[in-house]
């Protein structure tokens, strides 16, 4: 097989349906994306070129700028919530009862569609009936707050489904990589008289320093292209409370028919996710890999 | 070497095959699609038409609607035996989407669904609707109630004929009303006094769910109709001015209900499916919308009729020393059906709607229990009472206001829906609530 593999003609040959697939799905239309976004256009008659307009109408739009701000605290939000998944994922990982149910419950989550996470949500956030309500009105509350409708909870109330929709995935991962430390390192350090702590601190965490780092980037890019549940729940509102980017540029093209505008709005999110991608690498970059022999 | 010829020889009996797959499978369909189109070019010939049709009516949602369009679609095929039509079902909002997306690479199915006025025009605008004003002159013209096909033209011609026509009553629960001695109000005075009442008896006075934007802007209308007359109107249409006083005013009452806890409560948190099962399960004891709810409340077989008793309707209060009078509605023509421009089978489809538009408007009434754009002898067949009254209020109507979101161009459209949303939260004072609008009218587009 290697000796296949090392022609370059085959080798081309095996790429090439993959590499046609992206081009013409991902790359093309990202390349059209900023094309639109030169053009004042409602998506159904003529285009007009207006060169630069729809950018520096977005570096003004305050609008553009509240929701942007939501997108990064969700993504702060994100970041910040990989160490609760982390510190579960080295529980699981030990030796405990029940690990295997505890596996489940997390990862059942994943399963369900965005859509049907966004229902069951808003059942619980239900001002009158919900699950939520209902509870903090039997312990005493007299008022329980109207989640979804309060421009100042609405945010961190939709932060909470997503959170807890991406648990598993992370958990997962964590767990794999943390299963995958060779059991004779940590039987050494036990012998050698670390306690748990330290196992976990010392040596199980410098070992998968390389999986955290990419979920790093994959929750914090996750978080600033993130659309659907909001959309679902909220629709960005009330009053734009809850918008965040990707429901801004769909909002422009779809809802306002301004396609050029919305294309602006989506051309720059690509930017913001490439250089933050970007940052990420570099700020967590390391020369030299922990490697277990 | 013989190792590497026989991966090459895989690898490429792989990619052919898919290949061959693909081509086999684009020219079968390739083939019957332009079959159909060649026979659909003239309509005389016996040759297989096949026609796409788009519509909104799922049935789950909207069972009887649905319902009534499979059999009208299986009538059609029976007397055309050479017609075959494709249905697409989709959600109300997907359904928006789908068509601005079809626009965009110009694939419109030949016979679709469309609202009219502001939403209409850039469809318009890009040529991608047949004008129909031929099926207007003909027998088709006199069965439309007056007033209702002018909302679907553009510079003088007709590019959608409606099938719907509606008003938005108040509807209430007899049984909440009369457990408080409650009267149907006739003043707005009389109609805050029933929502002081029910408030302090621990009642939600009215079910409402903002989250759609719309359903608060019925509220607004209305308001705006009673203080202003057709102030509202002509500020949309730019024969007057947001900054008429009777228009700020409208959107003081908007907060004044706000204030007085009117409406369910995170109302701006709810769709207006979640609003409407307030009402549904009795937790609120009134509801504005329009008369396409009839159904639920006569016909629909899965609403109990325990409840379906319960309900009745009241025109919108007036307003002392306000311009508006009670019988002037905010409602008129709902959705109707359009033919592509660029179908290959234009004359098919007009025959299409032209049969839609008649078999609707015999059936949708007994049937589906709505209100057709085409007259309804209401003397032939048996109808709900509830279903009488307001086809008998909608007669007497003095006028009719298209919904504001439907009158405005799109960006309008939407900054009204966003300032309603912020109005009835109350991130907005009425002044800048009316200034905003100005301002997204004087943009245009």
């Amino acid at each position: 097989m290697d000796k296949v593999m090392s022609n370059r003609l085959v080798a081309a040959l095996y790429v090439l349906p993959a590499l046609l697939l992206l081009l013409v799905l991902v790359y093309i239309p990202i390349v059209l994306t900023g094309y639109y976004g030169l053009m004042q256009w409602d998506g159904i008659g003529a285009m007009t070129f207006i060169g630069l307009d729809n950018y520096t109408r977005l570096i003004q739009d305050s609008t553009f700028w509240q929701s942007a701000n939501h997108t990064f605290l969700l993504a702060l939000f994100s970041a910040l919530s990989l160490i609760g998944y982390l510190m579960i994922a080295l529980v699981l990982s030990g030796k405990i009862k029940g690990a295997n149910l505890f596996r489940k419950i997390y990862l059942i989550p994943m399963l369900l569609s965005s859509v049907a996470i966004a229902q069951l949500w808003l059942k619980i956030y239900h001002p009158s009936n919900g699950v939520l309500n209902s509870f903090l009105e039997a312990i005493g509350f007299s008022n329980p707050p109207a989640w979804l409708a309060e421009p100042s909870l609405v945010l961190y109330a939709l932060f909470v489904p997503i959170l807890w929709q991406y648990a598993g995935f992370y958990i997962l991962i964590y767990y794999a990589a943390l299963k995958n430390i060779p059991e004779s390192l940590i039987e050494a350090a036990r012998i050698d008289g670390a306690n748990p702590w330290q196992i976990a601190f010392r040596i199980k965490l410098p070992l998968i320093t390389e999986v955290i780092k990419v979920t790093v980037v994959l929750a914090v890019v996750g978080s600033l292209k993130y659309f659907d549940l909001i959309y679902v729940m909220t629709d960005g509102g009330p009053n734009g409370a809850s918008e965040v980017m990707a429901s801004y540029m769909y909002r422009q093209a779809f809802r306002s028919f301004d396609f050029g505008y919305g294309s602006a709005v989506g051309f720059f999110l690509l930017l913001i996710c490439l250089v933050v991608t970007w940052l990420l690498r570099k700020a967590t970059a390391s020369k030299d890999t922990i490697q277990y022999s | 070497m013989k190792k590497k010829t026989l991966a090459m020889l895989l690898s490429w009996t792989l990619i052919l095959a898919v290949i061959l797959t693909g081509c086999n499978n684009a020219g079968s369909g390739g083939g019957s699609d332009s079959g159909s189109n060649a026979g659909g070019g003239d309509s005389g010939t016996d040759g297989k038409v096949t026609l796409k049709f788009m519509h909104l009516w799922p049935a789950g949602s909207s069972a009887q609607q649905n319902k009534l369009v499979n059999d009208i679609i299986q009538q059609y095929q029976t007397d055309n035996p050479n017609v075959t039509i494709k249905q697409e079902v989709l959600e109300n909002e997907q359904y928006k989407n789908k068509l601005k997306i079809l626009s965009a690479s110009n694939e419109l199915p030949d016979v679709g669904v469309t609202w009219a006025a502001g939403f209409l025009e850039p469809y318009v605008k890009g040529s991608l609707f047949a004008p129909l004003d031929e099926l207007l002159n003909g027998s088709l013209g006199e069965k439309f109630i007056a007033g209702t096909t002018e909302a679907y033209a553009v510079d003088g011609k007709t590019y959608a004929l409606p099938i719907e026509l509606n008003i938005s009553p108040i509807y209430y629960n007899k049984a909440i009303f009369d457990k408080y001695n409650l009267q149907p109000p006739a003043t707005y005075d009389e109609f805050l006094n029933v929502v002081k009442t029910l408030n302090d008896h621990g009642e939600v006075p009215i079910a409402l769910g903002n989250k759609d934007r719309w359903t608060g802007s019925l509220w607004y209308m209305y308001l705006a109709n009673r203080v202003g007359g057709d102030a509202l109107e002509k500020a949309i249409n730019g024969s007057g001015k947001f900054d008429d006083p009777a228009l700020t005013q409208a959107a003081a009452e908007v907060q004044k209900l706000v204030d007085m806890n009117a409406f369910n409560k995170g109302f701006n948190g709810l769709s207006n499916d979640e609003g409407k099962s307030e009402f549904m399960n009795e937790k609120a004891a009134m509801y504005l919308m329009g008369t396409w709810e009839l159904p639920n409340f006569t016909t629909n077989p899965d609403i109990p009729q325990e409840f379906k008793d319960k309900v009745g309707f009241f025109k919108f209060p007036t307003i002392d020393g306000g311009k508006g009078d009670i019988n002037s509605w905010v409602g008129g023509p709902g959705v109707g059906l359009f033919a592509a421009q660029n179908s290959k089978v234009k004359d098919e489809a007009q025959k299409f709607i032209q049969y839609f538009v008649e078999k609707w408007g015999e059936s949708s009434v007994t049937e589906a229990g709505v209100i057709p754009a085409t007259k309804v002898d209401t003397a032939a067949v048996q109808l709900p009472q509830l279903y009488i009254d307001l086809l008998n209020e909608l007669n007497q109507a003095s006028s009719l206001t298209l919904f504001a979101d439907v009158q405005m161009k799109p960006a309008a459209a939407q900054a009204h829906l966003d300032m309603i949303q912020a109005l009835f939260g109350k991130a907005v004072t009425p002044e800048d609530f009316v200034k905003n609008h100005q301002a997204a009218i004087d943009k245009g587009n």
